[in-house]
């Protein structure tokens, strides 16, 4: 306690990571909804803008570049990517007999 | 949904429950009108942020899933005690099963953890509060109104009837129709959501409000599992999250994601489910080793033997509880590469297991043992979970697994590994930490009675289990007929279940006594502790700590005690202290989910977007809330403290 997290200036990172992030869902709905794209394109167009916009919130919201303990956030950063290549790569291969 | 099926109808058990709500509910508004408590409930418990209060709050709710759960439980017993019965009719059955896992994992153990989690770890680490008090209260409050609405389902609308795991295609609208399992996913996805803030909450309460001196590794061993228990929360119930969303759009929106029809693929429920769900059972299991670990120390009366090789093995195990989903569904035709995969890991999280139990067994080694309720438990689990473990490794062989899979063996394991294992931690950490809630002691006597009815009514209950799985009792079943031999195990379990039931009435007969009678804890260390919780008064001042203290040691108040000091509070360095306000938001904003779940359960979708519209409204106000909490004074601090202390 006794840290003070009050923001002495406009908040310009948060307001233009949200909107990016906006743009970049609104991207992905169009190319899912709209494009006309083969299904193959529409799936690598869409996890594209996905891990886009993971990168884009780590910096604008998630303040990777601001904290002083790194240990402990490349711990973090390198087990959330082993979880999601797990749950992901895991799931295609468990479920790949009935695809 | 028509008006004439709002209300479940036409049984008399149903009716009974709905009379037995509306004269609680009345009598709860009469002792509070009465008493004139209302103000009372909303400063001290509503508006509450005190890790102390909502770990409080948490426990009582547990306790009353639990009752709710045992209840189902017992009903299902009494079904299944001869063959033919015809007490329960099948859909009546199939809802009781449902109720009663989901209640009983996510609303009774899940809970039961979280509020010792809330009490203790502040404490242990020498820290004033969580890191996020006000996030901490939002998190009960979603809970509580997720429980409450998962539980009016059975006399409003109709429970949801296709097991706790809700599997597709049967979960889905085509043969789950009615709103029984709309509330399974609504209920599910709010009290997730205030599951995840407590684990966001506790890893950074963990990480950065130790006191000074505490490294990671003089961590307690207590609070070392709540640690990574926050890294499973945290990872797996995204997937929880997203798995429920992907259901409530099939069932509200008829989405296709699990159908059978159009590209569904239904089989994927259940590939996300137990992506979420193996590590939920470690996720109420690790904590569950931690307070055994507190517990052993203490009354062994000796250092945690092997702390590096426990805090390794816990790490180790929450690695693994991520790599083994698939040995929940190793029969649904993966094939054998990624059955031997999953076979593997699955049998590998019994060697960290194990690793475990032998430093159990080693700190009790030589120990000088006080053989308190508390303890009585904890040397129970070990025996009792090891044969749930055992069994665990028999399931994980693939090939075995196609005989044992959804029988009565499987549920013989899981009762094991939960009830020994987290049940019997969360009443070893009841009667362990009740001083510190409460300021008085649970009865002993009471306490062993409960401890001994429940331990023998529980193996009583569940070892026939496993060999009515082997004789070919499938769980989930309603009734049997008489020819198949299975009826005196079923006897023999039904009485067991009874004396579980008996010894629970106990253990609430004991809150209740001891409230009354109960010995006043004066010391604040009545078990001659060894970590910090028990450096404070008994119940903990507000603020928990005077002074921080300094920690030199893993057992850092034994440390205190041995050195001769005891933990010495200077007046001269008392300081004023800062404190979060109270709040009424974080109650309101879930009311409002409360109602918005509700309103999505019925598809009533005005009613959820007024109560969505309050949501973001109270988060709105939250984020222009200038509110910097306020300062104790250094006087009240003296005068709360001299009360307290018995000075030397
Ligand atoms: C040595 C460690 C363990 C091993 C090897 C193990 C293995 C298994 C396997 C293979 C199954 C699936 C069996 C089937 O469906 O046919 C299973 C089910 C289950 N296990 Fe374990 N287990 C272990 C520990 C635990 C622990 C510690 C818990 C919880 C505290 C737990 C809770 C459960 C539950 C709840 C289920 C059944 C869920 C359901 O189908 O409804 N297990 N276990
Ligand atoms: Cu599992």
């Amino acid at each position: 306690m006794g840290t003070n997290y009050h923001h002495e200036t406009f908040p310009w990172k948060h307001i233009v990571g949200f909107i990016l992030s906006l743009v970049l869902t609104f991207a992905a709905l169009w190319i899912a909804f709209s494009s006309g794209l083969a299904t193959k394109a529409i799936l690598v167009g869409i996890v594209v803008l996905a891990v886009l916009q993971a990168v884009l919130q780590l910096f604008m919201f998630m303040h990777v570049t601001e904290s002083d303990s790194g240990k402990i956030q490349t711990i973090n950063m390198a087990y959330s990517f082993f979880i999601a290549i797990v749950v992901v790569a895991g799931s295609i291969w468990t479920m790949a007999f009935v695809l | 949904m028509k008006w004439s099926e709002f209300f479940v109808t036409g049984e008399p058990l149903i009716y009974a429950a709905d009379v037995s709500i509306v004269l609680t509910v009345i009598g709860i508004v009469f002792i509070l009108t009465y008493f004139k408590k209302w103000k009372w409930l909303w400063d001290e418990w509503l508006t509450t942020v005190d890790h102390k209060k909502i770990g409080v709050m948490y426990i009582i709710s547990a306790v009353l899933m639990l009752f709710r759960g045992g209840v189902d439980a017992l009903l299902m017993r009494a079904q299944l005690t001869a063959p033919n019965m015809k007490f329960l009719d099948s859909q009546h059955y199939n809802e009781i099963f449902t109720t009663h896992g989901t209640i009983m994992i996510l609303f009774m153990a899940m809970p039961f953890i979280i509020g010792l989690m809330n009490i203790v770890v502040p404490l242990q680490i020498g820290a004033r509060d969580v890191a996020y008090p006000y996030l901490n209260a939002l998190s009960f409050w979603l809970f509580f109104v997720g429980a409450m609405l998962f539980n009016i389902a059975f006399v409003i609308g109709g429970s949801p009837d296709a097991g706790w795991t809700a599997y597709f295609p049967l979960a889905g609208n085509e043969f789950s129709p009615g709103v029984g399992n709309n509330y399974y996913a609504v209920a599910l996805q709010i009290s997730g959501i205030g599951t995840l803030m407590t684990g966001i909450n506790f890893l950074v309460t963990i990480l950065k409000m130790r006191a000074p001196g505490m490294t990671l590794m003089r961590m307690p061993m207590f609070t070392w599992t709540i640690l990574i228990t926050c890294v499973l929360i945290i990872f797996a119930f995204p997937v929880l999250t997203v798995a429920l969303a992907l259901m409530t759009f099939d069932r509200l929106f008829d989405t296709q994601f699990f159908t059978m029809a159009n590209g569904g693929m239904s089989m994927l429920w259940a590939n996300l489910f137990w992506i979420w769900g193996h590590p939920e059972v470690y996720i109420v299991i690790l904590p569950s080793f931690g307070i055994f670990s507190e517990v052993v120390s203490t009354f062994a009366r000796k250092r945690l033997f092997g702390y590096k090789a426990m805090v390794g093995s816990i790490v180790g195990i929450a690695f693994l509880s991520f790599i083994v989903w698939v040995h929940h569904f190793f029969t649904m035709g993966a094939g054998a590469a990624v059955n031997s995969f999953f076979s593997i890991t699955t049998m590998a999280i019994a060697i960290p297991t194990g690793v475990k139990i032998f430093n159990w067994l080693f700190t009790l080694r030589k120990g000088r043992i006080r053989f308190t309720t508390a303890m009585l438990w904890s040397l129970a689990f070990i025996p009792n979970f090891v044969i749930g473990g055992v069994t665990g490794v028999m399931l994980a062989m693939a090939a075995a697994d196609y005989q044992y899979h959804n029988s009565y063996f499987l549920i013989a394991h899981f009762h094991y590994v939960l009830i020994a294992g987290t049940v019997f931690a969360c009443f070893a950490g009841l009667h362990y930490w009740y001083p510190k809630m409460f300021g008085h002691m649970l009865n002993e006597r009471l306490g062993k009675w409960t401890f001994w009815l429940f331990m023998i009514g529980f193996n009583v209950c569940f070892f026939p289990m496993y060999f009515l799985g082997l004789m070919g009792m499938t769980r989930r079943m309603y009734t049997y007929s008489a020819g198949l031999g299975w009826t005196p195990l079923n006897v023999v379990a039904s009485v067991g279940a009874a004396l579980m039931g008996i010894g629970f009435l106990v253990l609430c007969y004991n809150i209740y006594y001891s409230a009354r009678y109960g010995e006043r804890d004066m010391t604040g260390d009545p078990w001659d502790g060894r970590t910090l919780e028990w450096a404070t008064s008994s119940p903990v001042a507000h603020y928990n700590f005077a002074v921080i203290p300094e920690v030199k040691d893993l057992d850092a108040y034994w440390e205190m005690k041995k050195s001769g000091k005891g933990f010495e509070m200077d007046e001269e360095k008392l300081k004023p202290i800062h404190m979060p306000s109270n709040s009424g938001r974080p109650f309101l904003i879930s009311i409002a989910f409360f109602f918005a779940g509700f309103g999505l359960v019925f598809k009533w979708f005005t009613l959820a977007i007024i109560a969505a519209v309050f949501i973001i409204l109270g988060l709105i106000l939250r984020s222009f809330d200038d509110d910097d909490g306020y300062y104790i004074s250094v006087d009240e601090i003296k005068r709360t403290e001299r009360l307290t202390r018995k000075e030397a």
